[in-house]
């Protein structure tokens, strides 16, 4: 075991990720205090580890089976990383490759998982983490007392600008392609880009959004007309896209856009850690949610426990007058 | 082809969630248990592949979660073909995972798909530690599974709504983000012929794993100090501090 901090990069278009550099950031921290090295390992074109000067060593694996993230191509290559350079944490990114490979990786390199993560800090030789549990209702501190682990880590969780910082002894090391590498049996067919909107919701000054509250689609229309009145476009939560109630367009959250108006009006919106990483930097966040527990109102600069079937209609009367 | 779609009652989050006296863990003694939204969302795909193929649909949940015999005879009131419940699983996602495997050992499905996570619990998602017990592929984040030439055509989507398609052979496990169309729906009548016709499978397993090197220090609810704060008053005042902030800000004009 080392005491090496290894962050998994992430790119796309040849660009990568900032959380890549939030994750980067937090490494130096850790690895600074156990007095180890931040290492991020770098699947596919050689040529970003220029982008990484701020780790201390890139490990990179350059094969065109990596151009593009797949799990398998990652696992492996990942593993094969591992292996070699023992670390004492991977850190991920708590989105669709730390969600494919975090859980993963906590079997096949037997390293208790953290997930969630929002606050990460060493304690002596050991780890604490703060983890959002209960879809974000209850924060639980958990210490890792393991001679490894992996962290799964919240979007927007550190800064990234440590991480983007130059390190002293920086040094870019390329590794060995795993073999099997040559036999994946995942195929990546197509990347689909997401498709233009009707409307681009990141442009409003001010979203109207609406989750899962709204109880069915008929009642969409209650506030579709609030959204007409003021003029501003209707946004929303992933289950109302998923029930094919509103364009994906239209969708705020990590799978979603990010949207930053100057103001954001939700209806029946939770608060799940995915929808807020959406959200949450909008200047002025109105929340209207029947339970004075849901987590939106950790974020929301106010907020009220009005039933939203007579809020909303209100408001458009209030509006119209 | 055989596939298992993996259960889970999870908290209600709706409901108040109470911490034990030492707030190390969640008091679950008076939590409404429901099923995880993402499993639902996962048998109903399970479904559309055997509208389209006529593959055989296998709901497995561990016996020990609350009310797991409805989600499962709902399960085969929708038209899944068989349920099982199943002894030998923990609380933990590992130790789910390492029951789940063991069923499958004795049990092996070509397709096995589970909601992308469950949001209760913080060791992670079942389906990557499945398949890593397993020895299977896996994706997760997927929004729809197709059966072509015998290989999983599957949709894995990423942030900002970019998404891949991926083919690849089965075995696998994949953890479901959304189905493609909306769970269908098993009326209350079907369901109850399903619970009186009985039939549910029972299985056991022998696999106590508990994830290991990881202690909970405390619970707590977040730090109210980034709390809203909350409009007093009737719903038309409400309304009213509601369009004064937007006016002020000169948001919205008039
Ligand atoms: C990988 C991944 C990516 C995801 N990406 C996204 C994403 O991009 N965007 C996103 O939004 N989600 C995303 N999710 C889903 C997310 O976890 C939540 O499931 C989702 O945000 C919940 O939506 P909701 O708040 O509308 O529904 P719920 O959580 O069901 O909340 C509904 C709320 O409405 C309130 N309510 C009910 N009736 C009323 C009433 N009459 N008046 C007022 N309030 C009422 C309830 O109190 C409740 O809080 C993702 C999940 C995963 C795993
Ligand atoms: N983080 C990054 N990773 C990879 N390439 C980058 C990154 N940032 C910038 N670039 C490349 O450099 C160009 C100029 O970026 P910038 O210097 O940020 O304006 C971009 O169009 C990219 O091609």
């Amino acid at each position: 075991m080392s005491n090496d901090v290894l962050v998994l990069a992430e790119h796309v278009g040849g660009q990568i990720s900032e959380s890549t550099y939030e994750l980067l950031g937090k490494a130096k921290e850790l690895a600074a205090a156990w007095g180890g090295k931040a290492e991020v390992a770098l699947f596919g074109p050689a040529e970003l580890a220029s982008w990484l000067d701020g780790a201390d060593t890139v490990v990179s694996i350059d094969h065109p089976a990596l151009a593009d993230y797949t799990c398998e191509g990652y696992e492996t290559a990942l593993r094969s990383v591992l292996a070699e350079r023992s670390p004492r944490l991977v850190l991920l990114s708590n989105a669709t490759v730390g969600l494919d490979l975090g859980a993963a990786l906590s079997v096949l390199w037997d390293a208790p998982l953290a997930a969630y993560v929002g606050g990460l800090w060493a304690h002596g030789d050991s780890l604490v983490a703060t983890c959002q549990v209960m879809g974000g209702k209850i924060m639980a501190e958990v210490e890792l007392t393991a001679e490894r682990a992996v962290c799964t880590v919240l979007a927007g969780a550190f800064p990234a600008a440590h991480g983007q910082e130059a390190s002293h002894h920086h040094e870019v090391v390329s590794a060995a392609a795993p073999e099997a590498l040559e036999t994946l049996q995942t195929n990546l067919a197509r990347v689909i880009e997401p498709e233009g909107g009707d409307v681009n919701i990141t442009d409003a000054d001010l979203l109207v959004s609406v989750g899962r509250g709204i109880d069915s689609q008929d009642n969409l229309e209650l506030v579709q007309e609030l959204a007409d009145t003021l003029g501003v476009p209707l946004s929303a939560s992933r289950p109302i896209i998923d029930s094919g109630w509103l364009p994906k367009t239209r969708q705020v959250g990590k799978s979603g856009l990010k949207v930053k108006p100057k103001a954001y009006l939700a209806f029946g919106i939770s608060g799940a850690p995915e929808h807020l990483e959406g959200m949450r930097d909008a200047e002025l966040i109105i929340a209207c949610n029947t339970d004075e527990n849901a987590p939106i109102f950790e974020v929301a600069h106010y907020g009220t426990t009005e039933d939203l079937f007579d809020l909303v209609p209100t408001l458009v009367d209030k509006i119209k007058e | 082809m055989r596939i298992v779609v993996a259960m889970k009652a999870v908290p209600d989050l709706v409901e108040e969630i109470e911490l034990t006296p030492d707030e190390t863990g969640i008091d679950r003694e008076y939590l409404k248990f429901v099923l995880n939204e993402w499993d639902d969302q996962a048998l109903e795909e399970a479904l559309l592949v055997k509208d389209a193929t006529g593959a055989e649909v296998v709901a497995v949940g561990l016996a020990d979660d609350p009310d797991m015999e409805q989600a499962l005879y709902t399960a085969i009131a929708k038209g899944a073909d068989g349920a099982v419940k199943l002894t030998g699983g923990g609380l933990d996602t590992h130790a789910r995972a390492a029951a789940f495997a063991a069923y499958l050992a004795q049990e092996p499905a070509d397709l096995v798909i589970t909601g992308v996570q469950a949001p209760d619990d913080l060791d992670g998602q079942l389906a990557p530690m499945l398949a890593a017990r397993l020895g299977q592929r896996h994706v997760s984040v997927v929004v729809g599974v197709t059966v072509q030439d015998g290989n999983l055509v599957v949709r894995q989507e990423f942030s900002g709504g970019r998404s891949h398609e991926l083919q690849l052979p089965t075995p696998a496990v994949i953890g479901l983000q959304a189905s493609r169309e909306t769970p269908r729906y098993a009326p209350i009548t079907r369901i109850r012929q399903a619970m009186q016709a009985g039939g549910l499978q029972e299985a056991t397993v022998d696999a106590g794993a508990e994830a290991s090197g990881l202690t909970v220090r405390r619970m707590y609810r977040p730090e109210a100090t980034g709390h809203a704060e909350m409009f007093s008053g009737d719903t038309e005042e409400v309304a009213g501090k509601i369009i004064e902030l937007l006016r002020e800000r000169g948001i919205v004009k008039a």
